[in-house]
Formats: structure tokens, C-alpha cells, sequence
């Protein structure tokens, strides 16, 4: 990268479309924009006008100028909002592109300006990167609520905390014979809990983070011929699902994410693995195994036309695997009804599918759960918050030897100061000098 | 021109340590200092040691400097702080007669083989090729050295403030450095200024004793160094008195002529060790604060006041310090004064305290932000064993944060350097529970018997102690006992049916050496010292594994290659300036990486997670 460079991007999506913008980021956004339109329009007012190069007007459309710091990336930047056809947006990043110190951007690179401008930090960008691929309402708006620091706010806080529990601690080790440090106070071990539970409460939500962020995942299941893959075909093509466009890319399992309500629901089909002969087989029934493991929900077919089977999860006690819950699904119900479904369905007359759709969302939690409290969604957020609880909480158990707290105390920091990319040893001395009068 | 190996410039602790070791090392040696009287004089408090400084002590006397030595002969009042708590925050400290500690260096620097003492003052440095050769004295006197350690502490532009006056000098009475400092900025040095204090001296004579709470030292006296059998100075008290009221009044009405607010001094001052003023204005709610009455000296009826540091005027000084208890008639000795001087940014240093401007010249003590005798003395025995090593085409020395308080501190200032005077404290270490000053020995003896530091005495002492440990240790590895058998002895453990081998005991709150005792009467036989060292390792030998695996994590990743299809460009948080740095610097490993000028531990968080991943693929 050549830092000096003003990028310029499409960064709507694929065209056509309805409307295109363009982005530029970097020192020539500026003149490029007055050669463009004649004058510098006002900044940050979206101005109607037309678009020309040389002699050729390429479009008309709206436009905005942010000069920076005061931009998304701290730099200089503009937005031209064009018709959204290809002839257009192709003939005007050429026509940018010429400019002199003007390059196409390279992927995530105005994220990557805006973070090193100290506009995002990494969760912030994190939580941007997700936005961009935000597929549902709810992705969109658990993306949003990271971006706008919300996670990071919060462990801002816990980390604000914590650091007045180590600079406790720490005077008590490092001043006990100078200054006016007092023993550890009595509500040290309620504090110190306090936050552990704070914490592990957002770890209690991250499952449904998850969800919001990866989709709920639903794996048909059942003997061949149950009708897995025509149920599969029947719940896409309801009314009440929108298939995303994106593609399913499982190996062997077929994967249809669902878009039921703003929550995003992947139905996984294990159909068709056990029908492989020979050796593939064996590897074909441990995927579908895996996969149900991996499930937030199963849905077991039966068909009266077919022999009986039992899930094979969780049938034993010795598996340590967690528990997947599972629906029986009595499928074909226009040929019968099979004993002990949880629901029948026909893809034949439509019985029972939106009934499983509406079941499917309740299931996926969506409709319980408020975004703005679920922010943990990433599996390193939620391994430095574990990380995080576990060390609170053996430093409860040691008080009576403070050098250990201490050290699991210090533990719990550093999970957090991954958690937001910054590390700083100093930061608990600022606490203690700002909070005891220390010094002989 | 007379040409040593190595020439030390100042005579304080940093100095002293700094011309022993590279004496020590059999490069022949000059130290150059105003007057050989002011040798080891201790110019603000009179003690050593403390919480982080007694850990740096050990160390000193680890690789057989001469701090802990001197300090044993001189310490008048001995206390391990923190004694009821664990071993690992425990500092041993002393009060020290000011005279018998000087006299005591004197002595060791004067009989220190291949140490010259040069009586002046360095005026300018030499240079050719590129790099150090020499020193020019004020006088004209010129001399060559293969490498130069400055140690000049606080006299580089050394200016006292007390109430409306200044004063230019380096301590009170001596006069300050000035063709240093310029010869400094020439290199195009980053300097700064620091700011510390001293309170007054009073005449203890004057001081009512009687209503004051006492303070006692430890009986017997714990001794800091591995070479001291007992410590034979007479023992004395310290007493101690409190601010009031009417302190605190006189104080705040005449804040106006201290030169810490009316605007005169200007530079950082430390947060630990603030004036009376600094307590007074912050700490506005408390009501009193502690101040303790620490003898001078045997011989001598100076009294250090410690916790009064102030650069109010005379007059005020004496107002408020007869408003406190015991002090009603005190006469004062010497006003107490602040004192701010040059230092140099140590980011300007390699991690072996060599300037990276200059070859051949180290920094050592206050002149790279420090403060304390201790920080000072630390890195005047590493940068003067450096120098040395410079001076013999060997390998330089270098100590890890993993394995010394000294190697935490060194990392510390060239990685981030300092602002505020930097002291140690416990909390700086992150392997504290390893870094002990009960095994300063263990961790740093045989590295420095590998360089060549240490006397074929004390590799001796250390290598009986060594093999005591060793045999201590497999012996109660392999002394086990059921639990039935432990409880008829009336050891208490769970009747769970598990053997237990006695370090496995050790390591229970609740178990002493006695209850050891009586299930192995063949324990009595082992010697205290090794007993408890070994004691003090089953009990935090659970943390310890676990740390030991962070250390093998950190020197694993410290070795570590970084691959050349890595791109900076492409890894998020971090810094514009850091990012070029690496792309000029290209370090081939995460080793090389720290010692980038700038980076921080995020970044090298950072640039691991990709290394270890493979690829530059999205990052977090």
C-alpha cells in the first residue's frame, strides 16, 4: 500500500442497480471532485449536480464532500451517488482512476484507513466487517450495535473496573509500608465477583449472538427416502422464507440459508450420505453425524413408507457431546401418519410448512432476544470473556493470598486487553497513584 | 594519552557498580568522578532496599556486585517488608548509616584489582570512526577508552529549587554538569527533564522521641547478600510522627512560594514519592499522613524526615515541621529542595543500555529516567558489564523479563521509555511470582559465572547451595506417605486414599515444617535456608508450572521466524510509524521485532496471531 494514495471504490453493491456509490478516501479526493464539478460543494450537504469529465458529462447524481478528519476514515473523502448502470460506474472509475494519485482501493482498505486513524478500534472493525456482510435485519443491526462500540464500551467498562481492583491489590503489595494504604476493603471479594457475573451474563447471551451473526442452523436428517431434500425444497420455496442468494458451500451437505423474519435460519441437508456405498459411506455418515452436532436444531424424518429409525444422537450417557435438540418430523402426511412426530408435514399439500417455519424462528430465540444485549458473537470475544470469568473468579477463591489474586486478576486484564487489541502495563500504576496517596 | 577499557564517568551508585563489574570482568578500568571523598554517598534517603528495590539488591548481589555487600555493612535498622505476606512480595530493606555505607564502597572500589579512580571532571567525549574513544577531562587531561558508561545521575544541567530561589548544581553544594549535556544534544539526543525532591535534614538532638511510635527492625537482621553470614553493626529504631491540622494550614497558605506550583519547575515529578505539597493539594480529604524519623547514622544525630519532600521556602519548612508531634523545637540542618535535571530518552538505547546513536557509549542511572539507588546501581553493573564485554569483542550480556527484575526494567525504559522518574515496583513483573528476592541466586548467579562476573568465592557458595537445593528437592520428592500414616502423625489431609510425597505437602497453607518433621524426622537434618527455599517453591509451584509455560510460550515466540511473505500493510492496529519501521527493518524474528524501536506488546500480539495462523488472511 502507498500510504499517500487516495483510493476509490464501488461500494454499493453489484451493478445494476438502482443507485451506485462511489467512494473516495485520501488527498485527491478533493481536486478531483472540483475538476469534476467546477467547485468544492459545500461541505457535508448532499448536492444534486452533474457529473463531467473533460467535455463528457458521464451522469447526473448526488454527491457529498467530507473533508476530513471529520470522515468515516479521517481522510479527505468524497461520495458520488450515480445511476446504477454498468456503463456509468465502469466509464467513472476509469475516468477517476486517470487522475494522477488516484488507485482503485484494495479489499477492507477504508475500514483499514479508519481504524489506523484511530476511527474504529478492532472490535469496532470487526463489527464494520459484518455490517458489509450483514445478510438479515438482524445481522445488520447486531453488526451495527458492535460498530457503534458497543461491545467495546461495555468491556471499556469492565477493563475500568478491574483496573481498580488490581491498583487495590497492587498497593496493598507494592506500598503496604509507605503512603496511606489501608487493608483490602471488606466489599473487595463482592466486587471482584460482581464483575465475573456481569461479565458471564453477556457470555450467557453470546449462544444467541452467534445465531444473529452465523444464522440458526438446522440440519434434516433421517433415513434415506424420508423426504429430506424435498422438505428442504418445500421450506425454500414457502412464502414466508426468502432464500438468500448467497451460496451454500458445505461440501457434501447441501446448505440453504433462509431468511425467516429477519433472522437468518441455515437449513443443512444430510440427505443423499448414507445412500453411498462401500467406504465413502462410513465417512459420509460420520459428516452427517458432525453436522448434527453441530446443529442448533435437528429435524428427524420419519415417513410412513419408510422403516422406522431412531436420532442417533445422545442415546447413551457416556457421550459428552452437548445435547442438540430435536424435532420428529413425521413427513408425508398425505400418505399417513406416523406414530410419536412432533409436527407432520406434507410437501405434497403444503400441510404443516409454514407451521414449521414459524417454529423454526421461535426456536432460533430471534424473536426473544433484543440485538443491543447480544454482542458477543465472535469466538475469540467469547474465549477472552471466558478467560476472562475464569480468572475472576479463582481470584475470589484466593484473597487470603493477595500475590495470587493478583495474579489471576491480572490474568483477567490481559483477556480483556486482547478482546480489544490494546495492552498497557501502565495503565493499572494510573489507577493506583490517582487513587492512594503513596510515597513516603 | 592513557588508555583503559573501559571508562566509567560518576561515582554514585550507578558508577560504582558499573566500574566493579567491568573490573571485575578484567578490563582495565577508570572511574572518573569529582572527588573520590563523595564515593557511595547516598543523597537523599538513607536506606536501601524496599518492595521491587530490596528484589533488585539480590540481584546486584546475584552477580556479585556490591550494593547488598555494602548495605550489610552499613544497615543500621533491617525489616523484610511485607513478611505476612507471600515470599514473592517480600523486599528486604535497611536503614543505612550514611558514613559506614560511603566508607564501605570506598573501601570495595579501592580494593577492587584493574580499577583506576580519577579525580575530575568530564568535560567532552571522543570519538572516532563512528565511534567512542575516550573522554576529555575540564582540566585537559585526555584519556582513550574502548567503551565509556555515563553515570551522571542528577547533575546534567542540575538545577535546585527551594521557595523563590534557584540554584544551578547537581546536589547541594556541588555544581552541575554542563559540557555533557551539550556534547548530548550534539548526538541529536532526545532529551527531557525530571523533576525530584528531598525534604530537610534536622538535628535529631532537637527532636522529642519520647510520644513518638517506634519502629523496630527485624531481630536477627536478614542480610541482603548470599556472602553476608551476620550482620554485626549495632541495630537502632526509627520512630514515627504525622502531619496535623495546622500542618496542613501552612502549608496550603504559602503553596503560592513552593517552585513545584508557582510555575517554576515545570518538568514530572514521580506520583510515589510526592513533596508535602503535591499530598496536601491532591489528597485534599486526608487528614494526616504518616511521616517517619530515619536516622542518619550511628555517629551521627541527622535525622532524615522521610515523606517531607518539598521545595517551599526555609521559613515555611521550619514552620510546618514544628507543628508536628516531637518536632515542636526542631532545628533544621539543611532545607529540604527539588531539583530538576537532564535525562535521556531511553528509547534512545539497544537493550544492552548502549546508545544507538554511538558505539562504545552506555547509559546507566538517572541519566535514562531512573530514580532510586537501586534502579541505578542495577544498571550500572549491566551496562558496565556490556562495556566491558564491548571492550573484549565478547557477546553482549542480556537479561529477559522472565528471568529479572533487572531485565523487566531494562525492557521497560528502551521499549517504552519514561515519564515520571521510573522506580521499580513489584507489579512491573508479570513472572513476579518467579522473580523472588529469596531466589535472586537461583536465577542469575550461573549466567553471571558464565560471563565471568563473579568471584570464584561466591560461585563456590552458590554451587554448595545449588547442590543442596538439588538433593533437598529429590529427597522430598521422594519421601511419600498415605494419608492414614500423615494423620496418625497429626498432619491434617483428606483420608482419600492418595500418597502425597512431602513437597507435594509443602505446598498446603495449613501444613508447617514441624508437622514435616514429625512424619520424617530425617527433614530436621536439612538446613533451614534450603528447607524453606524449597518450601516457598511447593507452594506456588502450581502458578510457577503454569508461568513456566507462559515463559516457554514467550521465549518460544521470541525465537520465532516471521516469514518473508508477511505484509504490514495488510495487518490492522498498527501505528503509521511502527508500520514503516517494520517494513525498513524487515526483523527476522519476533525477537528482532521487540527490539524495533516504538513497537508495543499489542503489536507483537498482533503480528504473532498472523505468524502463527500462516497467512495474512483476515485477522482477530
Amino acid at each position: 500500500m502507498r500510504d499517500g494514495d487516495t483510493i476509490v471504490a464501488l461500494s454499493s453493491g453489484a451493478v445494476p442497480s438502482g443507485v451506485a456509490v462511489i467512494r473516495l478516501s485520501g488527498p485527491q479526493s478533493g481536486p478531483v471532485l472540483a475538476a469534476m464539478l467546477g467547485a468544492l460543494p459545500q461541505p457535508r450537504v448532499l448536492t444534486l449536480t452533474d457529473v463531467t469529465f473533460g467535455e463528457v458529462t458521464l451522469d447526473r447524481g448526488l454527491v457529498a464532500w467530507m473533508p476530513g478528519p471529520r470522515s468515516f476514515t479521517g481522510e479527505d473523502c468524497a461520495e458520488l451517488q450515480l445511476h446504477g448502470s454498468p456503463a456509468v460506474v465502469r466509464s467513472t472509475l476509469r475516468a477517476l482512476t486517470s487522475h494522477p494519485g488516484i488507485r482503485l482501493a484494495e479489499a477492507g482498505e477504508f475500514t483499514r484507513r479508519a481504524f489506523e486513524n484511530g476511527k474504529l478500534d478492532l472490535v469496532e472493525a470487526q463489527g464494520l466487517g459484518d455490517l458489509i456482510a450483514a445478510e438479515t435485519e438482524n445481522q445488520r443491526a447486531l453488526a451495527f450495535t458492535r460498530m457503534e462500540g458497543g461491545l467495546t464500551r461495555q468491556v471499556e467498562g469492565w477493563r475500568e473496573r478491574l483496573l481498580d481492583l488490581r491498583a487495590e491489590i497492587e498497593a496493598q503489595l507494592d506500598f503496604s509500608d509507605e503512603g496511606d494504604v489501608g487493608q483490602l476493603p471488606d466489599d473487595f471479594g463482592n466486587a471482584v465477583e460482581a464483575l465475573s457475573r456481569d461479565i458471564g451474563s453477556v457470555l450467557a447471551l453470546r449462544g444467541q449472538g452467534r445465531i444473529l451473526r452465523s444464522g440458526f442452523r438446522v440440519v434434516l436428517a433421517g433415513p434415506p427416502n424420508a423426504g429430506k431434500s424435498s422438505l428442504l425444497n418445500a421450506l425454500s420455496q414457502s412464502e414466508v422464507a426468502i432464500v438468500s442468494d448467497e451460496p451454500g458451500t458445505t461440501r457434501d451437505l447441501k446448505e440453504v440459508p433462509l431468511d425467516v423474519k429477519g433472522q437468518l435460519i441455515l437449513l443443512i441437508d444430510s440427505a443423499g450420505l448414507r445412500e453411498t456405498s462401500s467406504k465413502a459411506e462410513a465417512i459420509g455418515v460420520s459428516r452427517a453425524r458432525d453436522a448434527m452436532l453441530g446443529a442448533d436444531q435437528v429435524l428427524w424424518l420419519m415417513a410412513p413408507d419408510i422403516p422406522g429409525e431412531d436420532p442417533p444422537l445422545h442415546t447413551g450417557g457416556a457421550d459428552h457431546a452437548p445435547r442438540v435438540a430435536t424435532a420428529k418430523i413425521g413427513a408425508k402426511a398425505d400418505l399417513g401418519r406416523v406414530a410419536g412426530a412432533d409436527l407432520y408435514v406434507s410437501v405434497a399439500t403444503g400441510e404443516g410448512v409454514p407451521e414449521l417455519l414459524e417454529r423454526l424462528y421461535d426456536a432460533s430465540g430471534a424473536s426473544s432476544v433484543s440485538t443491543a444485549s447480544v454482542l458477543v458473537s465472535h469466538e475469540r470475544d467469547r474465549e477472552a470473556l471466558l478467560g476472562a470469568v475464569m480468572s475472576l473468579s479463582r481470584a475470589k477463591e484466593r484473597l487470603a493470598e493477595p500475590e495470587l489474586a493478583a495474579e489471576d486478576l491480572r490474568g483477567a486484564s490481559h483477556a480483556l486487553e486482547r478482546l480489544l487489541g490494546r495492552m498497557d502495563a501502565e495503565s493499572v500504576l494510573d489507577h493506583l497513584f490517582s487513587a492512594f496517596c503513596i510515597g513516603k | 594519552m592513557i588508555e583503559y577499557g573501559v571508562i566509567v564517568v560518576g561515582g554514585g551508585h550507578a558508577g560504582c557498580e558499573a566500574a566493579a563489574a567491568s573490573a571485575r570482568l578484567g578490563v582495565p578500568t577508570a572511574l572518573i568522578t569529582h572527588r573520590f571523598a563523595t564515593i557511595g554517598e547516598m543523597s537523599c534517603n538513607p536506606a536501601i532496599g524496599g518492595l521491587g528495590k530490596g528484589h533488585l539488591v539480590r540481584e546486584i548481589d546475584a552477580m556479585d556486585g556490591l550494593m547488598g555487600r555494602v548495605a550489610d555493612q552499613a544497615g543500621i535498622q533491617f525489616r523484610v517488608l511485607n513478611r505476612r505476606k507471600g515470599p514473592a512480595v517480600r523486599g528486604p530493606r535497611a536503614q543505612a548509616d550514611r558514613k559506614l555505607y560511603r566508607e564501605a564502597m570506598q573501601a570495595a572500589i579501592t580494593s577492587q584489582p584493574n580499577l583506576t579512580v580519577i579525580e575530575g571532571e568530564v568535560d567532552d567525549l571522543l570519538e572516532h570512526d563512528g565511534r567512542i574513544s575516550g573522554a576529555v577531562l575540564l582540566d585537559g587531561r585526555r584519556f582513550a577508552a574502548r567503551a565509556v558508561v555515563l553515570t551522571t545521575g542528577t547533575f546534567l544541567r542540575g538545577l535546585i529549587h527551594r521557595g523563590e530561589e534557584t540554584v544551578p548544581a547537581g546536589r547541594v553544594g556541588e555544581k552541575p554538569v554542563l559540557g555533557l549535556s551539550v556534547r548530548l544534544e550534539a548526538l541529536g539526543l532526545t532529551l527531557g527533564r525530571l523533576k525530584t525532591g528531598t525534604p530537610a535534614r534536622l538535628d535529631g538532638d532537637s527532636i522529642d522521641f519520647s510520644g513518638l511510635e517506634e519502629q523496630r527492625g527485624d531481630d536477627p537482621p536478614e542480610p541482603f547478600s548470599m556472602l553476608t553470614e551476620a550482620i554485626t553493626t549495632p541495630q537502632i529504631s526509627c520512630y514515627i510522627t504525622r502531619t496535623t491540622a495546622e500542618t496542613h494550614r501552612i502549608i496550603a497558605d504559602n503553596i503560592h512560594r513552593s517552585a513545584m506550583y508557582s510555575g517554576r519547575i515545570k518538568s514530572r515529578g514521580p506520583r510515589y514519592c510526592p513533596s508535602i505539597e503535591d499530598k496536601i493539594v491532591r489528597f485534599a480529604d486526608r487528614e494526616s499522613h504518616q511521616i517517619f524519623l530515619e536516622p542518619e547514622g550511628l555517629s551521627d544525630s541527622t535525622i532524615y524526615p522521610n515523606g517531607l519532600s518539598t521545595s517551599l521556602p526555609a521559613d515555611v519548612q521550619e514552620a510546618f515541621l514544628k507543628s508536628m508531634p516531637g518536632l515542636e523545637n526542631v532545628r533544621i540542618v539543611r532545607p529540604g529542595y527539588a531539583i530538576e535535571y537532564d535525562y535521556v530518552d531511553p528509547r534512545e538505547l539497544r537493550p544492552t543500555l548502549e546508545l544507538k546513536r554511538l558505539a562504545g557509549l552506555y547509559l546507566a542511572g538517572q541519566i535514562n529516567g531512573t530514580t532510586g539507588y537501586e534502579e541505578a546501581g542495577a544498571q550500572g553493573l549491566y551496562a558496565g558489564a556490556n562495556a566491558a564485554l564491548a571492550a573484549l569483542d565478547r557477546e553482549p550480556l542480556r537479561l529477559s523479563r522472565t528471568e529479572s527484575y533487572l531485565g523487566v526494567m531494562v525492557d521497560d525504559l528502551v521499549t517504552r521509555g519514561v515519564t515520571e522518574p521510573y522506580r521499580m515496583f513489584t507489579s512491573r513483573a508479570e513472572f513476579r511470582l518467579h522473580l523472588r528476592s529469596d531466589n535472586a541466586d537461583q536465577r542469575l548467579t550461573q549466567v553471571a559465572v558464565d560471563v565471568g562476573l563473579v568471584s570464584p568465592q561466591r560461585a563456590a557458595v552458590f554451587a554448595a547451595k545449588r547442590a543442596k537445593l538439588e538433593v533437598g528437592r529429590q529427597l522430598l520428592d521422594s519421601l511419600v506417605v498415605s494419608p492414614t500414616t500423615a494423620r496418625k502423625a497429626g498432619v491434617p489431609i483428606n483420608a482419600d486414599g492418595h500418597e502425597r510425597s512431602a513437597f507435594e505437602l509443602m505446598s498446603y497453607p495449613n501444613i508447617t515444617t514441624e508437622d514435616l518433621v514429625r512424619v520424617w524426622p530425617e527433614l530436621a537434618e536439612m538446613e533451614p535456608v534450603v528447607l524453606e527455599q524449597l518450601g516457598i517453591d511447593a507452594q506456588y509451584a502450581v502458578y510457577l508450572d503454569r508461568q513456566q509455560a507462559d515463559i516457554q510460550a514467550m521465549r518460544r515466540d521470541e525465537g520465532r521466524e516471521i516469514p518473508d511473505w508477511f505484509d504490514y500493510d495488510a495487518l490492522p492496529g498498527l501505528s503509521m510509524e511502527v508500520r514503516q519501521k517494520l517494513k525498513a527493518q524487515r526483523p527476522a524474528t519476533i525477537a528482532q521485532a521487540q527490539a524495533v524501536d516504538g513497537i508495543t506488546p499489542a503489536a507483537i500480539t498482533l503480528i504473532l496471531s498472523v505468524v502463527r495462523r500462516g497467512s495474512m488472511r483476515k485477522a482477530g
